[in-house]
């Protein structure tokens, strides 16, 4: 299978059905296959070995992915928030290819050898003319997503046809989607689930409304003049619409459900998006771009059984990623790589036809089908999967295994604690010592906050030493930067001569 | 190789079954509508039936199908009448449960 079919299934079942944009003047499925067929003539015919994507939400993307599916050529959107430099070298690693790169953005990446750039206006305008016969070349690698390298120089992950279409196929119900339906694409066109969400969407046959620039007033705005019915967002985007909420009277009566997934999400945040919005059902969707999107999920219920739980194991699912879905198997392996006990930490191993475990040079998925996430993790009784973070991440402190994550969370429920991250700074005695950095509401005496650990968690897991900073460095996808921290938290104790 | 690759579009001779192939057969067979041969999604055919006042379909749009013995699965892209089967072995519908929207 091949992403294409996606489109063309969509266009014959559901030809008038907007697919793309407003209600009253978007993009029905026949007119988008109908544009993708013809730009997949212009990219058959462009010679290109990778069609690259430089560019915001906007129905290039969409009409990209799929022109790219029907001429069996791979499709490499690009993070443009890089700085110019970096962004012309992943340009110059998918060249000959053909790069659909918006207006503003086309000075920054003029003369990379062997890129032709189209303007994503171009691009769109051009695809109404008729499709001409043209020669695909046997559908394979659909994807390559180049990973935000918050660990080195970025990866570019593979996703094959197969992959993609295997997740939707599992996940989806083909053309199940009433025609009111509208999901909001706020995720920019390099991650992984605005690949997935244009894909889900058009196979299950629900309309798709595109942020091109994320604000929470305009999601607010576009929620409530589309009557969006399905959003996805990272935590960080759910708090500052919250924020946005708080002040206004009215609320989003046509929002029926919210996953959110893509970094950590804090306890109070979720408590507080479940306290405003009663009427939405929340989705905890974990997943990895070479899982090809979601791998285990926290439904509407499990949230709403939390909430109302005394128990604490049953509460504590608030933080938990939910179950692996069906098809798709999960094992925590300890450091011997056994299967470690219910409740036991390990690293993350998952196994399915979605998952595809592999990059430009490098193939992390094994021989039995097994991939190594690098995330660490641990499992409950009842299946339920909890995410402690990187592998990379986690502090070895005289030979003690500590997970940041755990530490921030408690931090976190501290009054004076507006953000935090734990991280390990390298010490003399203990190889690393348990640093965390707070961006605080007052003055909290550090002491205190010692103690507020202690008090929680083992001694070893307070964290010796503490900064302040006005903010913490994330992705604009909610990812901590944990690496960049790490150097700068260095740099200042250098520089104070330490 | 079996012709019903991954991907592959086939429709019923006799109604207005079409399907898509999701996983193909490990064994050689046919796929069978209403206990015709199937078509390639190419093929002419002549005017067919819609289903039957009354009757339900065979095929229904965006159920999956699978003949265990041979793991062959296909889709339903357009509902129609008679029922599916891989030479002779009826397929057997996949219940699958239905999960949130994640992305």
């Amino acid at each position: 299978m091949h992403t294409g079919l996606i489109v063309e299934m969509a266009a014959e079942g559901l030809s008038d059905r907007v697919a793309i944009g407003a209600a009253t003047d978007g993009v029905t499925y026949a007119d988008l296959l109908a544009q993708a067929q013809s730009a997949a003539t212009q990219i058959a015919g462009s010679g290109a070995q990778i069609v690259a994507f430089v560019g915001e939400n906007g129905l290039s993307f969409p009409l990209a992915l799929f022109a790219s599916g029907l001429a069996g050529c791979p499709f490499a959107p690009l993070n443009y928030r890089l700085p110019d430099v970096d962004l012309r070298k992943l340009l110059a690693r998918t060249a000959p290819s053909l790069a659909i790169v918006d207006e503003a953005m086309i000075p920054r990446v003029l003369g990379v050898e062997g890129v032709t750039i189209v303007s994503s206006k171009n691009f769109v305008a051009m695809a109404t003319s008729a499709p001409e016969a043209f020669e695909a070349r046997e559908p394979d690698i659909a994807v390559l997503l180049f990973t935000s390298g918050t660990t080195g120089e970025p990866k570019a992950a593979i996703l094959r046809h197969r992959h993609l279409t295997s997740y939707v196929i599992s996940t989806v119900e083909f053309q199940g989607s009433g025609a009111e339906e509208c999901g909001i694409v706020t995720v920019p066109p390099y991650h992984i689930a605005a690949v997935s969400a244009v894909l889900t969407s058009v196979y299950s046959g629900r309309r798709i409304v595109q942020l091109p620039a994320f604000s929470p007033e305009e999601w607010v705005r576009l929620v409530r003049e589309e009557k969006v019915t399905h959003a996805m967002l990272v935590p960080t985007m759910l708090g500052r619409i919250l924020d946005v909420l708080e002040n206004e009277l009215a609320g989003l009566p046509s929002l029926r459900a919210i996953s959110y997934g893509g970094g950590r999400m804090p306890a109070q945040l979720i408590e507080r998006a479940l306290a405003r919005l009663p009427h939405v059902d929340f989705v905890n969707a974990y997943g990895l771009t070479e899982t090809s999107s979601t791998i285990s999920v926290l439904d509407a219920e499990d949230h709403r059984a939390a909430v109302a739980s005394d128990n604490p194991s049953v509460r504590r699912r608030l933080a938990s990623v939910g179950r692996p879905i069906p098809g798709l198997e999960v094992s925590i392996r300890t450091p011997a790589q056994t299967e470690a006990e219910v409740g036991e930490p390990g690293e993350i191993w998952v196994r399915g036809e979605q998952v595809s475990g592999e990059y430009v040079g490098r193939i992390a998925i094994r021989s039995d089908g097994w991939f190594p996430t690098n995330d660490c993790g641990w499992m409950d009784e009842d299946g339920y999967l909890y995410v402690d973070g990187r592998l990379d991440d986690v502090i070895v402190r005289g030979g003690e295994n500590i997970s940041p994550g755990e530490i921030e969370d408690v931090l976190r429920t501290h009054p004076d604690v507006v953000d935090v991250a734990v991280i390990g700074m390298p010490d003399n005695d203990w190889g690393e010592r348990v640093a965390a950095v707070i961006v605080s509401a007052g003055s909290p005496d550090p002491d205190a906050l010692r103690a507020w650990t202690r008090s929680r968690l083992r001694s070893t897991k307070s964290p010796e030493d503490i900064y302040f900073r006005n903010a913490l460095p994330y992705t604009e996808t909610g990812k901590l930067l944990r690496r960049t921290l790490k150097q700068e938290i260095a740099l200042s104790l250098e520089a104070a001569g330490s | 190789m079996s012709a019903y690759k991954p991907g592959s579009r086939w429709k019923s001779a006799e109604s207005e079954t079409e399907i898509v192939v999701v996983r193909p057969p490990s064994t050689e067979g046919m796929l069978e509508s209403g206990g015709a041969p199937m078509l390639p999604q190419s093929a002419d055919r002549g005017p067919v039936g819609a289903v039957p006042e009354g009757s339900e379909p065979g095929a229904l749009l965006g159920k999956r199908y699978a003949d265990a013995e041979s793991g062959l699965e296909v889709l339903c892209s357009k509902s129609g009448a008679g029922a599916l089967s891989f030479t002779g072995r009826a397929l057997a519908l996949k219940e699958a449960k239905k999960l949130p929207s994640s992305d």
